[in-house]
């Protein structure tokens, strides 16, 4: 089961009004996103129009300047701690020890989470990923795709109710892709909402319910990918982005 | 209160577990507090006359240097890995973060001291494994590495990082040395509990004071 | 628009149409008084009884001292409400500050050199207060350095605030363990809480007590010139940006 609220229906993500710059250069001007549960949300951007810094914003690892989040009905600024439980997030960085092996640090992450059941949890979250036969090596003798999976195993390790990928598909390859889709489509995981920023529109848009394009600090456009018609959305896409520069 | 406790433990254990496989920080403090101390030697006289004077001094600037060390080491192998991220990430509030980190670095200071300790008694012939004495070198390695922590997380992300910490460090950790150093010099002249009382205030009310303080301002250093 | 939007004046409260007004008065009335104060220092004040025309240096050293102590408690309110509102103006107004504060204790160190040599034979004497003072001023070049070695401009203020936190609140700590150190030898305090009581004569008293006006009124104008300008800097570089 997924840690969300199963009483109420709540909104998985709430984001009112975001800002945040860094120094004096503002990044995210108001930013407003809402995500129901088990929504499937992809948000393109050009280089430097802020995915990253919006992410970093949703995990917990920066703090905005004006703005709220609400993770499941929690805010992030009152309830920091808690709402930080129902997130996963998997980065460019792989955030792990190097000197120790996957195991050690699903281990770590694992307890800091208070994760029941651990050793189990780990197996079967590493079983999915097929990443389990590398697990006792140290994470400095392996390669970029091997760290990536067991960083992808880290952030679900804990059962997030809300998952943010910041482009995954980098340093992933097709089989390692292959799996993370299964993973998403098992049925406990249509409870889980997922926000991913990609550059890349095919995959973005085969996996989205629905796709936002972050331009000039907020979401210049967005729509559900029903109906979208791929050609269209490029080119509003590519005029967002020229619009930007 | 176990929510509080438990990560801390959590985050020192793995702290103390990369240093078992990496041997980064203990060994290296070790060596150059060692270092330190042999090399002092040969700026001062050692007679039996000077000893009592200067060997306290010597010990405790050695010991501080080192731990300036110990701490950049121990803040640089984090930042290589971004895995300060990675604990904030985690549904822990900050003040546990700082915690964690300042246990494992009291604990690697104490275990470097504790190796230190019989080899400066042996080459300086001082009885030095005396209980008020090991109680202030633990009251002052704590201060130490309570300020200690929170001037490597902001040294860390600085263009010096090297001179960046003696430099944050060094004067506001200045009362610890003075306590430590007289406190030591007072009992190895024979004092009692009630003569090195007033060190004892010190750094009692040091730490507490620091600790408090740090652990308050310390998620501002770590967050964007 | 990331910063909240500002009248194009000051830090402290006042209108746009007061501000560069109260300004000018206060930048009028530091210098009336610093010309006073130093016309009454050196015409007006009697020889003290042992060091003669040397004591006249206290009228400079004290309140020198203590106006540097006002800039840092500055600094660490400053700190403090950046922490917490994260409003770059306290980060202006703190970075000013200490600043002021350590030209201030640069002037404390050299002042009290100078009356430590005729008066003691020798140019440093590692009593309390010089001894305060050097780690003082060691603390907040600290902060200084900081600023400028972090690349990161969020970061450096966010750091810079928590030495001035955490510097300010070594300060009392420091003083007595530099006491103790020196096993308890009260230096001659002259003035303050931990003076003897009738230390000075009462012409003596007005006339630091009127320096001590004179340093503090500069200091604030001072202040507010600097953090108004890093203010309007900053609103340039915003505008730049936008």
């Amino acid at each position: 089961m997924t840690n969300t609220s199963s009483t109420t229906p709540t909104a998985a993500l709430q984001v009112r009004a975001l800002q945040k710059a860094y120094g004096l250069k503002p990044v995210l001007r108001s930013l407003d996103l809402e995500l129901s549960p088990g929504q499937r949300y992809v948000l393109f951007g050009g280089n430097g129009s802020g995915k990253t810094t919006f992410i970093k914003c949703l995990a917990g690892l920066s703090r905005p300047d004006e703005g709220s989040i609400a993770i499941a009905g929690m805010d992030t600024r009152r309830q920091g701690a808690e709402s930080r439980r129902m997130v996963g997030v998997v980065t460019h960085q792989p955030l792990l020890y190097e000197a120790l092996t996957g195991l050690e640090n699903l281990r770590f992450y694992g307890r800091m989470f208070g994760v029941p059941n651990l050793e189990e949890r780990i197996k079967t979250v590493t079983a999915q990923l097929d990443a389990a036969r590398f697990l006792s090596a140290r994470v400095h003798t392996l390669s970029h795709g091997m760290k990536k999976r067991i960083s992808l195993s880290r952030a679900l390790l804990h059962d997030p109710a809300l998952l943010l990928l910041d482009e995954p598909e980098t340093g992933l390859d097709e089989e390692a892709l292959g799996l993370l889709d299964r993973v998403l489509e098992t049925t406990a995981d249509r409870r889980r909402t997922v926000l991913m920023v990609t550059h890349s529109l095919e995959r973005g848009m085969a996996f989205a319910d629905q796709v936002g394009v972050l331009s000039g600090g907020r979401i210049a456009y967005q729509s559900t990918t029903r109906g979208l018609d791929a050609a269209a959305f490029r080119r509003t896409y590519h005029g967002l982005l020229g619009a930007a520069q | 209160m176990n929510d509080f406790l438990r990560p801390i433990l959590i985050i020192a254990w793995k702290d103390v577990l990369l240093e078992l496989r990496t041997k980064e920080v203990v060994t290296s403090v070790f060596m150059f507090a060692l270092l330190a101390i042999i090399t002092f030697s040969f700026a001062f006289e050692p007679s039996p006359q000077t000893l009592v004077l200067v060997a306290p001094g010597i010990l405790w600037v050695a010991f501080t240097f080192a731990g300036v060390l110990g701490f950049n080491r121990s803040f640089a192998l984090e930042k290589e890995n971004d895995s300060l991220d990675g604990l904030l990430l985690c549904p822990v509030s900050r003040d546990v973060i700082y915690f964690g980190k300042l246990l494992g670095i009291f604990f690697f200071m104490l275990v470097m001291e504790a190796m230190l300790l019989p080899l400066f008694a042996v080459l300086y012939n001082l009885p030095v494994l005396d209980i008020k004495l090991l109680l202030v070198a633990a009251l002052a390695t704590l201060g130490f590495s309570g300020v200690g922590t929170l001037f490597s997380a902001i040294a860390v992300n600085t263009r010096s990082r090297e001179i960046m910490l003696p430099v944050l460090l060094l004067p506001v950790a200045s009362p610890l040395v003075i306590a430590a150093v007289e406190s030591t010099r007072a009992t190895l002249d024979g004092a009692t509990w009630g003569e090195i009382g007033r060190w004892w205030g010190l750094l009692i009310a040091y730490d507490m004071v620091f600790l408090i303080v740090s652990s308050f301002v310390f998620g501002s250093i770590l967050e964007e | 628009m990331a910063s909240k939007s500002t009248p194009v004046a000051t830090a402290k409260s006042g209108g746009i149409l007061d501000a560069s007004n109260l300004k000018t008065v206060l930048l009028l009335v530091s210098g009336v008084l610093m010309i006073s104060d130093l016309g009454n220092i050196f015409l007006g004040m009697p020889s003290e009884s042992v060091t003669g025309n040397l004591f006249l240096i206290f009228y400079f050293h004290v309140p020198l001292a203590m106006t540097s102590f006002v800039a840092f408690s500055v600094t660490f309110v400053a700190s403090g409400m950046y922490l917490w509102k994260r409003d770059r103006r306290w980060d202006a107004l703190g970075q000013a500050s200490a600043e002021v504060g350590v030209l201030l204790i640069s002037l404390v160190l050299i002042t009290g050199s100078i009356w430590a040599k005729p008066a003691n034979g020798v140019w440093w004497t590692w009593d309390p207060r010089l001894t305060t003072s050097l780690i003082l001023w060691l603390i907040y070049v600290g902060y200084l350095m900081v600023r400028a070695y972090t690349p990161n401009p969020s970061q450096s203020a966010r750091f810079a605030s928590v030495i001035g936190i955490v510097g300010f609140v070594d300060v009392p700590i420091v003083y007595f363990s530099a006491v103790w150190w020196r096993n308890a030898i009260h230096p001659n305090l002259y003035i303050g809480p931990l003076a003897e009581p009738g230390a000075l004569d009462a012409r003596m008293l007005s006339g630091f007590m009127f320096s001590m006006l004179t340093f503090v009124m500069l200091l604030a104008y001072v202040l507010w010139e600097r953090t108004a300008m890093r203010i309007q800097e900053d609103q340039i570089k915003a505008l730049r940006n936008e």
